[in-house]
């Protein structure tokens, strides 16, 4: 496991502990939910979306940056 | 949609996880790896909306939306240099949304005396205590690293005792809420302690070991979540968060292995504690030589072979296409440029290649730090730039450092090295820098751009 991917792989499974969403939506959307489960819902709704969405575009902008190197320098090898 | 397709299709958002993990750790389908994971959870999302008898659809839509755009924005805005507390903060949200994922659960059966079972119970508890802990943790670490906290240990007396009896505390409450009174009040003490914890927990840890830390605490919000995937009786949550729980484990010991310490030296040993003594013996009667950016202009173009070591100083100045403009000059004036990587060069693990590669320095120029330990002494001239404590010689030669151990770049095998540096403080770590006064070392007191500058500008006058 190269170091070099340190950074993007704890990103990585920083954003897949973002299942926990469905936890949250599915606390929110109880059909016997209380205003204060639904208010606690809410919020647990907003911190998993962020964590989700704020995650995998994280460490798509870190990879996107090894990207682009690997294929210049197998163009230049051919 | 019944309850089978559900299951088979959280089925599929599991594979795509395991895949997303293994890609992760190979450079070519790295990039692959994190797609293929956002498409599991966007099925997983789409999979629990339409689950039945789900109600206040409008209330999450809003929740959701707002959450999104909190999380691209973060995303999108944050500078390449800010990565490591990104990840800290989303790490923290995700902790901190189990945590309330536990409190509503809570909320919603606890009114019945004894209408918790003990498991259901036990899996609430956990949730809210690991949550919570990531969450006040990160948020920490999220700090030193934006230094909006001082990067320095914080470390006061009787701080282990003081941090077991609050982490008693918690625990004595989850015991309580087992044994018997499930008032809310309990879980929401046993929450505040976990947040207390998890603060004092993070602050008597230097800003140089936070990645380790965010590291750990990711695990621990993987725990998190599968502990409320036990509340609410869903597998996908059990299995990704012990996915996560188990590689997070996995890549927090790694690190340690690349600093050479162990996890417990790392959040028990408060960095900070020796430092005091070697730091001022080492300060006093020792000289150092300050140079000039057209001094340091004339050895770099005359040298053949020249290595340049970046550190975080480079990353916080935006200098790293300042190195590269001054690399390419460089090589038309026919000198030998490489990039030699300390694996904890910036503030994580890779952070430096990501921050090289966003300037465009070809991979080839990037060597590790143990291939180039093994090219210094063929070199002539050594470029710090903004690095301090990957370079510190007293991690080898000063058991007494609280370094000593870590693997270093051994500039001093060059045959003169130059320092890049704003002032004589110490670094990140707060340790000095026995390299600075060595007979072979020059100073440039300067911003790391400016110095690239002002170099470059030099070697094009010459």
């Amino acid at each position: 496991m190269p170091t070099l991917l340190h950074t993007p792989l704890m990103s990585g499974t920083n954003a897949i502990h973002g299942i926990v969403i469905v936890g949250a939506i599915l606390v929110a959307g109880r059909p016997d939910a209380d205003t204060a489960t639904k208010v606690i819902g809410f919020f647990a709704v907003i911190l998993g979306t962020a964590n989700v969405v704020g995650g995998f575009v994280v460490t798509d902008r870190m990879l996107e940056m090894f990207k682009r190197k690997p294929t210049e320098k197998a163009d230049a090898e051919k | 949609m019944s309850r089978n397709v559900t299951e088979l299709l959280f089925l599929v958002t599991i594979v795509t996880f395991v895949l997303a993990l293994r890609f992760l750790s190979s450079p070519k389908r790295a990039r692959l790896g994190n797609q293929v994971g956002a498409g599991g959870m966007l099925v997983a999302i789409v999979v629990t909306l339409s689950q039945k008898g789900l109600e206040a659809y409008w209330l999450m839509a809003v929740a959701m939306v707002i959450g999104a755009v909190i999380g691209a924005v973060g995303a999108r805005r944050v500078k390449m240099t800010a990565m490591p507390q990104m990840v800290a903060l989303f790490n923290g949200v995700g902790g901190g949304a189990a945590a309330l994922v536990s409190l509503a659960e809570f909320h919603n059966l606890a009114p019945l005396p004894g209408r918790l079972a003990a498991d259901e119970s036990v899996a609430i508890l956990l949730s809210a205590l690991i949550g919570s802990i990531s969450f006040a943790g990160s948020m920490i670490a999220f700090g030193k690293l934006q230094e909006l906290l001082s990067g320095r240990p914080i470390v006061y007396p009787g701080q282990k005792f003081g941090n077991g009896l609050i982490i008693g505390a918690a625990v004595t409450l989850g015991v309580v809420i087992i044994a018997g009174p499930q008032e809310q009040w309990l879980l929401i003490g046993l929450i505040a302690a976990a947040l207390v914890f998890g603060v004092a927990f993070v602050l008597p840890i230097g800003g140089a070991d936070m990645p380790v830390v965010i590291s750990l605490l990711n695990a621990f919000t993987g725990l998190a979540a599968s502990a409320t995937g036990f509340v609410l009786h869903q597998n996908v949550l059990i299995v990704s968060g012990m996915l996560v729980g188990a590689s997070g484990t996995l890549l927090t010991l790694l690190m340690g292995k690349a600093m050479n310490r162990s996890i417990a030296n790392v959040l028990f040993g408060a960095f900070g504690q020796v430092q005091t003594g070697t730091g001022a013996a080492l300060a006093e009667g020792r000289t150092v030589r300050a140079t000039t950016a057209e001094d340091v202009a004339i050895m770099l173009s005359y040298a053949r072979k020249v290595v340049f070591v970046p550190g975080y100083g480079l990353a916080v100045a935006q200098a790293q296409h300042d190195a590269r403009a001054l690399g390419e000059l460089l090589e038309e004036h026919g000198v030998d440029v490489k990039y030699g990587i300390h694996p904890v060069a910036g503030r994580m693990p890779g952070h430096m290649n990501v921050l090289l590669a966003e300037a465009n320095v070809p991979y080839d120029q990037l060597y590790e730090m143990d291939q180039i330990n093994a090219d210094l002494p063929q070199t002539d001239v050594v470029l710090v730039l903004g690095a301090n404590d990957v370079v510190n010689p007293a991690a080898k030669t000063d058991p007494t450092s609280p370094i000593y151990g870590m693997p270093i770049i051994e500039v001093s095998r060059a045959a003169a090295v130059v320092v890049v540096k704003r002032s004589m403080s110490p670094g990140f770590a707060g340790i000095d820098n026995p390299l600075f006064y060595e007979e072979k070392t020059s100073m440039l007191f300067a911003d790391a751009k400016a110095a690239l500058e002002q170099i470059s500008a030099a070697v094009k006058a010459l």
